[in-house]
């Protein structure tokens, strides 16, 4: 598929399902992929600079603009050259920090392990992934978009239409120096869930997902059906009578122009992916489907979180990327890594919630079972949040915190002496490189890079470690969390 | 030490760090009464 190009909506029947067998073969993870969409000026549409710029005004906006990074300095992030799969994590432990100050030479916007697009290929699909025809764009803009747009029908409006869209709740697409690029209109003029901010939000985890899943597509086993589509994301799909309705994952599909796939989403938080993985892992073992994907999509409201911490830092807005997922989970093909089902875990009730006993749960007791030790881990991969993105705003390094709690409970065991627990860490642990979105933080940006040294590298065991805070929610005081392995293929 | 005997608590945690749930038990098999708790969540 050649991006910017025709949608890839296909006409025609859906191909014929196989028969499911009645016994699966062991489900192996074959590949991952992420989808980048960089849109510094969608930054204001983010929940927390949403509410700070209200509260403080133009002198924000201003702050905002000026610390906007450029579409080339989003590539030669070091980072996101990681989430690309151009450069190794470990390179980022002896890479000097901040790195936005050590930029990558000669940086690809893509590579083996995704796409990194601007704001005029990610407002191109939001258009094509308008299915309710409520993004108008604005005249003048709609002729920048027309090649990529290649005739795909969008409603335009002149300076007069788009103030009047906004009047009546449109939520702006908003462009460089204030320009309006569009209006996203409310799904219902009185429903508060269907607002043109939650069309908004909801249409870009729909179109960054779809993006990941046409490059897995395009990439993997093109001709191989898809039976199943598992949602993965924390957004919220709905009207005001089910506001929670979801199966996003359908539509995820539909947009990336796949035919045949059941879809389901699965919510969870952060530990939604994780989850999906194992639930996926379960389909193809019980021979119900020999393909399912995972997918998921970006969180604008995560855009610009810390982005006070960044402007206090003299640090560029580092919050600037919407990243979509989708993971290939497959029936053995004697090749990829497999996915133990058996080392399968989840934070049950009653487990607790201190961070040791969550440790216990997710990490030590399904390799107990197993008869394994933390040593025998190669790698464990937790939330991989970006240091560089947490710490200016007070949050500390997740990722770090959570290996030294691994480390110390390695110590516990007599696997190691605290003086090694730094070696463990580092020998065992990733340096974080996700953006801090959510759910696409959580163990999986690591998975290509997984993939490649479970099948032609050297490492054996990789585990992977999501929490989720469900808490938020006020339905519960209690957090959740799931971790499974993969393991090389023995065949 | 902190005396929490008899004092009134509010438990801020975060689930990255010390959880509301852990500030609590604590907090109250010192003695004190825990009126509010909840754990935040920064990423």
């Amino acid at each position: 598929m050649v991006w910017g190009a025709s949608p890839t909506l296909t006409a025609g029947a859906a191909p014929t399902r196989a028969v499911p067998s009645a016994v699966g073969a062991e489900p192996v993870v074959r590949a991952a992929r992420f989808a980048l969409a960089h849109v510094p000026h969608l930054v204001v549409a983010g929940s927390k600079p949403r509410r700070e710029l209200a509260a403080q005004g133009q002198g924000l906006w201003y702050k905002l603009q000026a610390s906007l990074r450029n579409f080339e300095a989003a590539v030669a992030y070091p980072p996101h050259q990681v989430m690309l799969g151009n450069l190794a994590p470990e390179a980022l432990w002896d890479c000097p920090r901040p790195w936005h100050r050590a930029p990558v030479a000669g940086a690809r916007p893509e590579g083996p392990a995704g796409v990194l697009v601007g704001e005029a290929t990610l407002h191109t699909w939001l258009v094509r992934g308008d299915a309710a025809k409520l993004v108008s764009l604005a005249e003048d803009y709609a002729v920048e978009l027309s090649a990529r747009l290649a005739g795909a029908r969008v409603a335009t409006a002149n300076a007069a239409g788009l103030k009047a869209a906004l009047a009546v709740g449109g939520e702006p697409l908003a462009g460089p120096a204030g320009r309006v690029l569009g209006v996203v209109a409310p799904g219902h003029e009185a429903d508060e869930s269907l607002t043109g901010a939650v069309i908004l939000e909801n249409l870009v985890a729909k179109v960054t997902g779809a993006l990941a899943l046409r490059r897995l597509l395009d990439e993997v086993c093109p001709a191989e059906p898809v039976e199943f589509l598992l949602g993965s994301g924390e957004e919220a799909v709905g009207d005001r009578y089910q506001r929670g309705g979801g199966n996003l994952a359908k539509a995820i599909g539909e947009l990336a122009g796949l035919r045949g796939a059941g879809g389901v989403d699965l919510k969870a938080f952060c530990a939604g992916p994780v989850h999906a993985l194992i639930m996926a892992g379960a389909l193809v073992r019980s021979g119900l489907y020999r393909r399912v994907i995972v997918v998921g999509g970006g969180s604008l409201a995560k855009l610009g979180m810390k982005s006070l911490g960044h402007l206090a830092a003299g640090y560029p807005i580092l919050e600037d990327v919407l990243v979509g997922m989708a993971v290939d989970v497959v029936a053995d093909d004697g090749r990829s890594p497999r996915l133990r089902l058996d080392s399968a875990a989840t934070l049950r009730l009653g487990d607790g919630d201190a961070p040791h006993q969550v440790a216990m749960a997710l990490t030590v007791a399904p390799l107990k079972r197993l008869g394994w030790r933390l040593s025998d881990v190669d790698r464990f991969a937790v939330e991989l949040h970006d240091p560089d993105v947490t710490e200016p705003a007070g949050s500390g390094n997740v990722p770090a915190h959570n290996y030294r709690i691994i480390a110390a409970l390695a110590a516990q065991a007599g696997e190691i002496d605290r003086g090694g627990m730094a070696a463990f860490e580092r020998a065992h642990g990733l340096p974080g490189f996700s953006p801090t979105q959510g759910h696409i933080a959580s163990a999986v940006p690591y998975l290509p890079h997984a993939i490649a040294g479970l099948t032609d590298g050297s490492l054996r065991r990789v585990q992977l470690i999501a929490k989720g805070s469900l808490f938020l929610g006020r339905m519960t005081t209690m957090g959740d969390g799931a971790s499974v392995v993969l393991e090389r293929n023995a065949r | 030490m902190l005396d929490f005997k008899g004092k009134l608590v509010l438990a801020l945690g975060e689930r990255d760090g010390i959880p509301a749930s852990s500030i609590l038990t604590c907090a109250e098999s010192a003695g004190g009464q825990v009126v509010y708790n909840v754990t935040q969540c920064f990423v």
